[in-house]
């Protein structure tokens, strides 16, 4: 069988630095998936983009050759005038980017975007192109094609935005897409599905994929073949079966050690004792008003509520929930940053047995010794350092504003910090922009702990990362807990992550816990449709394990659409009971 | 539905920022001492003249200016009754102008409508050359192109409006025999409108236009290629690419859009922009616009004067900023959805 598509040692560079595209060779089946793997940097969206010919305009193509086969005459595709190339793109090759947020026009309605792909490869009446492209907004899954046509982006969640953008990719019945970390900026159930839905149509419709990915679940679930980049070079590639059961190069059984999984429990934990407790969320409901300007009635938007929860001393307390959930608006009414509706309060224990210290009602002084103990670690290690302060201001200022030690003492403790973290002390004449992202997440781990702080709060401090950043990452939160004393809120979106370091897990969804347990209890025994969604949408790097769509969907949906002992009648949710020791679940008795 | 809704609240905001306008107009006025016929009273009286002190002392009453501020401001808006009733703006009574001791809609009336003819020629001027300009330099951004562009936007920037004015004044004249001064032959001064007398003012109107123009072209020219930078850079871009769309309709159909919105609420700020900075040029070039008017007034306190021009200007602004505004919500579907549930 002749492949479809043939790269050939491809090389891309810029200016006179080396190639950051390496004599790249592969090739893909027709029908198939590939999948090509590798952290940022590697050099993998270069490679797909260099199929379309979209590079950067300071991207020059040294070398090889890209060969696409099809239904047409074989041509290459580095070789066509930029004529010949439009032809192809968007028709018989055609692809979808990361962010679904960002990579439709906001100001056009979704039918009139996806509809001008048609208008330019066919030759298509207004009225037959909008009919081909309402089968396809029915295929990808919505509801009402007929709204979707007239819907602007900024209407719709991430999902159906993806799913908007894989009926543009589709519409003209391309022989290969390319799919370029199409589920990365998704919520984990969504990834699910929307991995679901490209699988489904490349059956379908018989068409190849090259998908673009960092993630080795995801390769599971998708590929027939992969292709292991690292540094702008093909590291490994063969079939999925054989590269995720034995791989054969270094660089890929480090990305399988690092991948985080949901691990096998053979028996659930016990509960964990609540008796010393450091933070603790009592009735915390916190209602936003939405302005809506001019004439209209201002709204209520509940973002959540009834949560009551207790971080105990020295170990980790997770959040865990989809964006939209509350999980954030939690961490920052902990924190003291937003004030609870009345009828909820957040109490600080600075030591066992110490009187509780309201978080909303405190003076100016203990604010200020409140703010010292709790400190915060931020998701995206680029924008939560200033790029114009030297790494040794960065990490001096916090002191410097509680009035903390000397000049020299300063210095000195920025400098352990950093060793801390596994930084070189003598990093701090530098600025962040010198630094990588797991270095900057280091960065602002060592600057939330030169105040000695009890309690560390951390939103998603690791999914900005690369998976074998984030494990370090997560690895480096972990020792500094148990070598500090320290304990954890953390705040995150990813089970998986959540398992290692957890020590108790709320999850949540629609703005109210509807599961907690210690992590082992949780897996073992997950008893909400939502978490046992969440525990099956994990991919998991296992080609045996794929995906259970239908569990994943049953959980997902709308808290209304829920098996009848856990469905919210509209928006008043069951209690949160207690089934076991230590493991509470929403549901009706 | 909606978008008339909007149109008739953003009206009735534009009315009462009317309102507090004309109430800071007149007090601002007001500040300093005395006003027009109380100095001039005090001047006749030191010359001896006693007749005109009669006819000086007969217009203050006449306009009120022997009562308590407050109640003058009202009476020249029109909101209370004065010596004669009601005769304020909202009636249509501009007032009286001391200086030219004429009334002051008999003083403005053509020039009123010469000022609205220049600035929006000017306006049009500044569009329809940093539309192009400013796509083409962002489109070609760090080539030849751009660089000529920018070049000639920061060259219209720097070149004072006057000496603008009397270098064109001297080569239009010398190679086009373009006419120097004024927006009309003097023959057609006064008289009504002529096929002749709209030729001779479209003619005088090319370099005003040109002068008035230059450097909010240059401005919006630069504005326009740095968001359309921003814009070129967007993930969406690259999508249109990836479907196959020929760049020229792509540019036109996405970033343009996008970088149209700073380009459209300029609209508001422009036109007072041109009307207070042509007022140096209309004296340059011996225009009949309200600017001469507007200096002189503001000069010798003549008040109703002052206050009628800068009504007109505050008029314009507002005008434009609400006509900027009715265009976004047209233009741009996130303002006009902006706070709808989804």
């Amino acid at each position: 069988m002749t492949p479809l598509l043939e790269i050939d040692t491809l090389t891309i560079g810029f200016g006179a630095a080396p190639p950051v595209v390496d004599g790249v060779s592969f090739s893909v089946m027709p029908g198939k998936t590939l999948a090509l793997v590798g952290e940022s940097g590697s050099g993998k969206t270069l490679t797909c983009r260099s199929v379309l010919r979209i590079l950067p305009e300071a991207a020059q193509l040294r070398s090889g050759s890209v060969h696409f086969a099809g239904t047409a005459a074989p041509v290459n595709l580095l070789g066509l005038s930029e004529r010949e190339m439009r032809r192809i793109r968007g028709d018989r090759i055609s692809m979808i980017f990361q962010e679904p947020m960002r990579s439709l026009s906001p100001l056009h309605r979704l039918g009139n975007q996806v509809a001008e792909v048609l208008r330019l490869h066919r030759d298509m009446g207004r009225a037959e192109a909008k009919r081909t492209v309402l089968e396809k907004f029915e295929r990808v899954g919505f509801a009402d094609p007929e709204r979707a046509w007239r819907s602007y982006p900024f209407e719709m969640s991430g999902g159906m935005r993806q799913r908007a953008m894989i009926a543009m990719a589709m519409v003209a019945k391309p022989e290969l897409l390319i799919a370029d970390e199409p589920t990365t900026a998704l919520d984990v159930t969504t990834q699910a599905q929307v991995l679901g839905l490209i699988n489904t149509l490349r059956s379908e419709t018989g068409m190849a994929v090259i998908l673009v990915t960092h993630d080795l679940g995801v390769v599971a679930n998708m590929a027939d073949d992969v292709v292991v980049m690292n540094k702008g070079r093909v590291v490994e590639s063969g079939s999925a079966a054989e590269v995720l059961s034995a791989p054969a190069h270094g660089y890929t059984a480090k990305l399988f050690a690092a991948a985080p999984m949901i691990p096998e429990v053979a028996k659930p934990s016990r509960a964990l004792p609540h008796d010393d407790v450091i933070l603790d969320l009592k009735n915390v409901t916190k209602t936003f008003t939405m302005r809506a300007g001019g004439w209209r009635k201002p709204t209520l938007v509940t973002a959540c509520r009834d949560v009551n929860l207790q971080v105990s001393r020295g170990k980790t307390l997770a959040v865990v929930g989809e964006s939209g959930s509350g999980k954030t608006t939690c961490a920052r009414v902990a924190l003291g940053a937003e004030r609870p509706d009345p009828g909820g309060e957040v109490l600080f224990y600075a030591d066992t047995g110490d009187a509780p210290l309201p978080v909303h009602g405190m003076s100016a002084a203990e604010r200020s010794r409140f703010q010292r103990q709790a400190q915060m670690v931020f998701q995206d290690p680029y924008s939560s350092l200033s790029p114009r302060m030297r790494v040794q201001d960065a990490l001096t200022e916090p002191m410097e504003i509680h009035g903390i030690g000397t000049r020299a003492d300063r210095r000195d403790k920025a400098a352990e910090m950093l060793r801390w973290v596994g930084l070189n002390p003598d990093m701090m004449a530098r600025f962040p922009h010198a630094f990588s992202g797991g270095q900057r997440q280091r960065l602002s781990i060592a600057r939330a702990l030169t105040l000695d702080p009890k309690l560390l709060i951390c939103d998603e401090p690791t999914s900005a990362l690369d998976v074998s950043v984030q494990d370090q990452i997560l690895n480096l939160l972990e020792e500094i807990r148990d070598r500090a004393a320290l304990s954890y809120l953390f705040i995150s979106h990813d089970l998986a992550v959540v398992a290692r370091i957890a020590d108790e897990v709320a999850v949540m969804r629609a703005g109210v816990i509807v599961e907690q347990a210690p992590p082992r209890t949780l897996f073992y025994n997950p008893q909400h449709p939502y978490t046992k969604a969440l525990i099956a949408a994990q991919p998991e790097p296992d080609i045996n394990r794929p995906i259970d769509l239908e569990l994943v969907a049953r959980g997902a949906g709308a808290p209304t659409g829920w098996p009848e002992m856990f469905r919210f009648d509209g928006i008043t949710a069951p209690m949160l009971r207690e089934i076991e020791p230590g493991h509470l679940v929403r549901c009706h008795a | 539905m909606n978008f008339v809704k909007y149109a008739v609240y953003r009206f009735g905001t534009m009315l009462l920022t009317l309102v507090v306008v004309s109430a800071l107009v007149f007090f601002i006025i007001n500040l300093p001492p005395g006003d027009y016929l109380s100095n001039q009273i005090a001047e006749l009286r030191a010359t001896g003249q006693a007749e005109g002190v009669a006819k000086a002392e007969f217009l203050r009453q006449e306009y009120a200016l022997d009562r308590p501020l407050w109640e003058q401001y009202l009476i020249w808006v029109g909101f209370a009754p004065g010596p004669n009733g009601f005769s304020g703006m909202i009636q249509g009574d501009f007032g009286w102008s001391f200086e030219f001791d004429r009334p002051v809609a008999v003083i403005v009336g053509d020039a009123l409508w010469l000022t609205v003819l220049v600035n929006l020629a000017a306006v049009l001027f500044v569009y329809v050359v940093a539309l192009p300009l400013g796509v083409l330099a962002a489109a070609k951004s760090e080539t030849w192109v751009d660089y000529t562009a920018g070049f000639l936007g920061y060259l219209g920037l720097a070149t004072p409006n006057f000496l603008l004015a009397l270098i064109l004044f001297y080569y239009g004249h010398k190679y086009f025999n373009l006419p120097i001064g004024g927006l009309m032959d003097p023959s057609f001064e006064g008289q009504p409108m002529s096929a002749g007398k709209v030729q001779s003012i479209l003619l005088h109107l090319i370099v005003p236009t040109f002068v008035i123009g230059t450097s909010g072209a240059a401005a919006m020219m630069q504005r326009l290629r740095a968001n359309m930078l921003d814009e070129l850079s967007k993930p969406y871009v690259e999508t249109a690419r990836a479907k196959g769309l020929a760049p020229a309709r792509l540019l036109a159909k996405y970033p343009l859009r996008m970088a149209f919105n700073p380009f459209v609420a300029d609209i508001g700020n422009l036109l007072p922009a041109m009307v207070s900075g042509s007022v140096l040029v209309s004296v340059v070039l011996g225009l009949q616009t309200i600017g001469p008017y507007l200096l002189a007034a503001l000069k010798s306190q003549d008040q109703f004067l002052a206050g009628f021009v800068l009504m007109f200007v505050a008029l314009l602004t507002l005008i434009g900023t609400m006509v900027s505004d009715m265009l976004l919500v047209l233009l741009d579907p996130r303002i006009r959805y902006g706070n709808r549930e989804t």
